[in-house]
């Protein structure tokens, strides 16, 4: 590396020139920062400052920038030079807006200032210019696997947007489920009657078009790479087998109706005239090939009264069945009511439902279906039996509070739900690792996951397939990155990712095929994916330090570490998203990043003067997770909410980096308390890199016992949830957690 | 079919669709409860709107017509104002009420029922509302004991009025009448017979 020499630049904008003493703090970049260049400018941001920067790299050999100035999240464009590595001290937001502007308040002002100062100068010290992936793959092809609604709109999304696509179909034809339905839901004004699937046209435009490959009867038995390099072998039917080269891959590999062999007590497998709702799609396009009504199935009598059942094997609360609501069922049993109302409005069309559901516009398909005299009854089926050519329908009326009302008809329509076909769920797989490791009984444990079969077939150490969040629907934030799954460049989508009907799979499979299109080109510039989309840097790690404990690749929420045959990690660049968990759980920390590592945090918060016992002025570290907390401390800076001097603020890229030693560390300098801020976990997780803070939260459940062998107070180390919203709960947690340290007094270490 | 199971047929639904003032509107109802949270006299209804709704969707005939619920209605507005759904409900109630009195199924002495056949009739016979008449009728509708007793309570209100010239004492034996009286009867003949047809009641 080439020679190190840092210029510190202070600015005197936004108010920091009248509040604080910027020479003073340039005396300190200079003398304990060891910077080169140091000087204040009045407005450091405008094109005058920014070129006074520009002309120490150019004149003066600076290679690291530190700007002592407002918060690395405001003005990022001014700032962004070239060529060199940036650190920042956040003396606007950190500092002056979050203390009171008063003459008692300048002093500790001053010195938290200073203390940014010194850490800003330490973090650029320990940073290195990101060189870029050197793996990077230019391969830009996409591999849609499924054939149905979903996948074909996102292999003929991708090819309209002018990129190749492979489709992979299991079976011998493109269109899935919607190629078994009679007519669709309506898409479009004024949503009235039902329409025509508009599924053969999909299917043709999907076989014309020159960008798209199509292997029908084909599976993905073997998938193995990363972003712009994966290498998929499809496996025919006929046994041949072809590997295609492709960058990124959308997974739209859809569902499975809910076996409505499982609810005999609805009469299901009793009588042929109760039926699922495929079932009837199957009656209705039978019928229609005939010119033909719909016929009772047990004798092909006329149908006078048809009956839907709602929620059949779905919201179900004893854990027999389907715990949740699939979304689509309710407009489907509108159509159908349909089918036999429009071709005879004397039949009796009787929807039972508890809550009907219609997302999107089905709330005026639904009034349609009122308009045409289909019948809603809000109740709740107990009983399907078999009455001669008919069925009796034994339910609960919910409004009237009838247990036993009876409802007599010709065909009874069960409403099941929708099971994601995710392939294995990994998770299970490592819990009966896990067990089978623990207990010589390995054969009493066959969970029902492990049997199903894999879609995707990776090669990747930590299994197969997606993971999944909840009853088998694959990882992604429905709110925040829909599309994203826990496996960088494969992008699931459809009902595989959650329950939804036919408009909102379309909808879906768009925008999956647009994160697919934007991993494989930045796959091809060694760029990251979201959410640190552009970073350059990635993780690389000391070999002779490693001790092959296998922590980063067990614990990397992304799967990027695979293990090469003498156990060592092997980092897979472009499937990583840069969140440093690995960095975080490496117990002999080997791993690092060019521009954040254990050395860029742990000299930052070395930085800090330390104050000694006697001065009464504690010194509090917060570790804040750079997606919310920090984002949330700025903005309540903006909001010029004040909080304790005494804190010493530094961002991380997610809780799962924060490596034990910062603590001890911490705690050894002489800090008095530690709090670490990061994003909710669990099922209903916000923490962007999904996992991180998860592993923060229990690497941090065991120091408790860490503290207590020093003889520490384990309150010195607190975890917070801190949302992006928490403004103003931000700085009352930290004058409480003051208020805390205040109370059971000074770090015992001080000055050691 | 036995008439258990027939209940959730739509033959009720149809009747009320034909006969009943707006009745076509029931259909439409999607049972979220907001007029029955709306009504002010709600907890003393036997069968809130939505549940007079549900039970005519379940061909409960009888216990509709005969329920003295949609007789409870003071035509506040409340729930036609509130409906998402837009259904004019307090027509509707008043439109299985005349249906239900038309056939004679109408609970006997619920009184909005009797003061409401005692206001049509005083109307009818001048073309005019006598409220001298009606009110006294009112008074006297529970024997004459009771009449004499409500009399005397609203003496001060009734003298009040005579002297405001408000109210004529002489109404009571020489009822005055709009011009062509014999015109308004046979208009109000014509509508019935109208209504009649229409609502095929005899």
């Amino acid at each position: 590396m080439s020679e190190q020499k840092i210029g510190a630049y202070i600015c005197q904008g936004c108010g920091l020139g009248e509040r604080l003493d910027t020479a003073e703090l340039a005396k300190v970049a200079q003398k304990e920062g060891k910077a080169a260049v140091v000087r204040e400018h009045a407005f450091l941001c405008n094109s005058a400052g920014i070129q006074l920067i520009q002309e120490d790299i150019d004149n003066e050999g600076v290679t690291h920038v530190m700007v002592a100035a407002c918060s690395r999240r405001a003005k990022t464009e001014a700032f962004n030079l070239d060529k060199v590595a940036i650190a920042r001290a956040n003396l606007r937001e950190g500092v002056i807006w979050t203390q009171p502007d008063t003459d008692e308040a300048r002093e500790l002002t001053q010195e938290m200032a200073a203390d940014y100062v010194r850490m800003g100068c330490a973090e650029a010290k320990n940073m290195t210019l990101p060189g870029g992936n050197p793996n990077t793959a230019h391969n830009k092809r996409i591999l849609v696997v499924g054939g149905g609604v979903s996948g074909m709109t996102a292999a003929l999304e991708s090819a309209k947007a002018g990129y190749q696509v492979v489709l992979v179909e299991k079976t011998g034809q493109l269109g899935g489920w919607a190629a078994k339905l009679h007519k669709r839901v309506p898409f479009a004004e004024p949503f009235r009657d039902p329409q025509d699937s508009g599924v053969a046209a999909l299917a043709a435009a999907v076989e014309s078009h020159g960008n798209i490959t199509v292997h029908l009867n084909a599976i993905t038995s073997q998938t193995d790479g990363s972003p712009g390099q994966f290498s998929v072998e499809i496996s025919q039917e006929s046994g041949s087998t072809v590997t295609e080269e492709v960058g990124s891959i959308v997974q739209a590999t859809g569902f499975t109706l809910y076996d409505a062999n499982k609810l005999p007590e609805l009469g299901y497998g009793k009588t042929p005239n109760v039926v699922d709702q495929a079932g009837l799609e199957k009656l209705a396009q039978e019928a229609a090939a005939k010119g033909e009504p719909i016929r009772r199935p047990s004798d092909g009598g006329d149908v006078k009264s048809v009956v839907f059942v709602q929620c059949a094997g779905q919201r179900d609360d004893t854990g027999k069945h389907l715990p949740y609501c699939s979304g689509f069922c309710c407009n489907t049993s509108i159509k159908q009511a349909m089918y036999f109302k429009d071709a005879n409005p004397d039949t009796d069309a009787a929807v039972i439902y508890t809550d009907l559901r219609v997302p999107g516009n089905g709330e005026d398909f639904y009034r349609s279906a009122q308009d045409k005299g289909v019948t809603f009854t809000k109740g709740k089926v107990s009983a399907v039996e078999s009455n001669g050519n008919g069925c009796k329908v034994t339910f609960h009326d919910l409004i009237l509070n009838d247990q036993s009302a009876v409802a007599e008809a010709d065909l009874v329509v069960l409403a099941t739900g929708q099971v994601p076909n995710s392939g294995v769920n990994i998770d299970a797989l490592v819990a009966t690792d896990n067990e089978a490791e623990e207990s010589a009984e390995a054969e009493t444990v066959a969970p029902e996951e492990i049997k199903v079969v894999s879609v995707l077939n990776l090669t990747y150490r930590q299994g197969p397939d997606i993971p999944q969040l909840k009853y088998g629907f694959t990882d992604s934030h429905f709110i925040c990155f829909p599309y994203e799954s826990r496996r960088t460049g494969i992008y699931p989508c459809g009902p595989v990712r959650r329950p939804m009907d036919m408009l909102q799979a379309m909808e879906d499979a768009t925008g999956a095929a647009m994160k697919a299109i934007q991993a494989v080109e930045n796959a091809s510039v060694g760029r990251a994916a979201h959410p640190r989309s552009g970073d350059l840097s990635y993780p690389s790690f000391r070999i002779e330090g490693c001790t092959q404990c296998k922590r980063c690749t067990v614990e990397c929420p992304f799967g990027a570490i695979d293990e090469d045959e003498k156990r060592y990690p092997v980092f897979n660049e472009s499937r990583c998203r840069r969140c440093g968990t690995c960095m975080g759980a490496c117990p002999v920390r080997v791993i690092s990043f060019e521009n954040y590592s254990v050395d860029t945090v742990g000299s930052q918060l070395k930085a800090v003067d330390m104050p000694d016992e006697f001065d009464e002025k504690p010194r509090i570290l917060v570790l804040a997770c750079e997606n919310d907390a920090y984002p949330a401390l700025d903005m309540s800076a903006m909001k010029r909410n004040t909080y304790s001097a005494f804190v010493r603020v530094i961002p991380v890229r997610c809780l799962g980096s924060v490596n034990t030693i910062f603590i001890t560390d911490a705690l050894n300098s002489g800090y008095d308390g530690v709090m670490m801020m990061g994003c909710k976990h669990g099922d209903d997780y916000q923490c962007h890199f999904v996992k991180g803070s998860e592993l923060a939260s229990y690497r941090m459940s065991k120091i408790d016992d860490t503290l207590k062998g020093l003889n520490l107070e384990t309150e010195r180390v607190a975890s917070y949830d801190v949302a992006i919203t928490d403004i103003d709960r931000v700085p009352q947690l930290i004058n409480d957690y003051a208020a805390t340290i205040d109370e059971i007094g000074m770090n015992p270490f001080k000055g050691f | 079919m036995t008439e258990m199971t027939a209940k959730y047929r739509n033959s009720f639904l149809k009747e009320v669709e034909e006969r009943v003032e707006e009745g076509h509107w029931v259909k439409m109802c999607m049972q979220c409860g907001v007029c029955a949270g709306s009504c002010p006299l709600g907890p003393h209804w036997a069968h809130p709107p939505q549940e007079i709704f549900m039970m005519i969707r379940a061909g409960k005939r009888e216990e509709v017509l005969t329920s003295d619920s949609m007789w409870m209605c003071t035509s506040c507005y409340n729930c036609v104002v509130r409906c998402p759904r837009k259904l004019p409900i307090t027509h509707i109630m008043h439109g299985l009420a005349n249906l239900a009195h038309r056939l004679g199924v109408a609970p006997k002495n619920q009184p909005t029922r009797q003061f409401a056949k005692m206001f049509w009739d005083n109307l009818g016979k001048t073309g005019r509302v006598n409220e001298l008449r009606l009110s006294l009728s009112l008074y006297f509708k529970d024997g004459f004991g009771q009449g004499i007793k409500n009399a005397m309570a609203m003496k001060d209100v009734g003298l009040g009025l005579v002297k405001a010239k408000r109210l004529n004492p002489m109404e009571i034996v020489a009822p005055h009448s709009i011009k062509d009286k014999s015109g308004f009867q046979a208009m109000l003949k014509k509508a019935r017979e109208i209504e009649d047809r229409r609502k095929r009641l005899s």
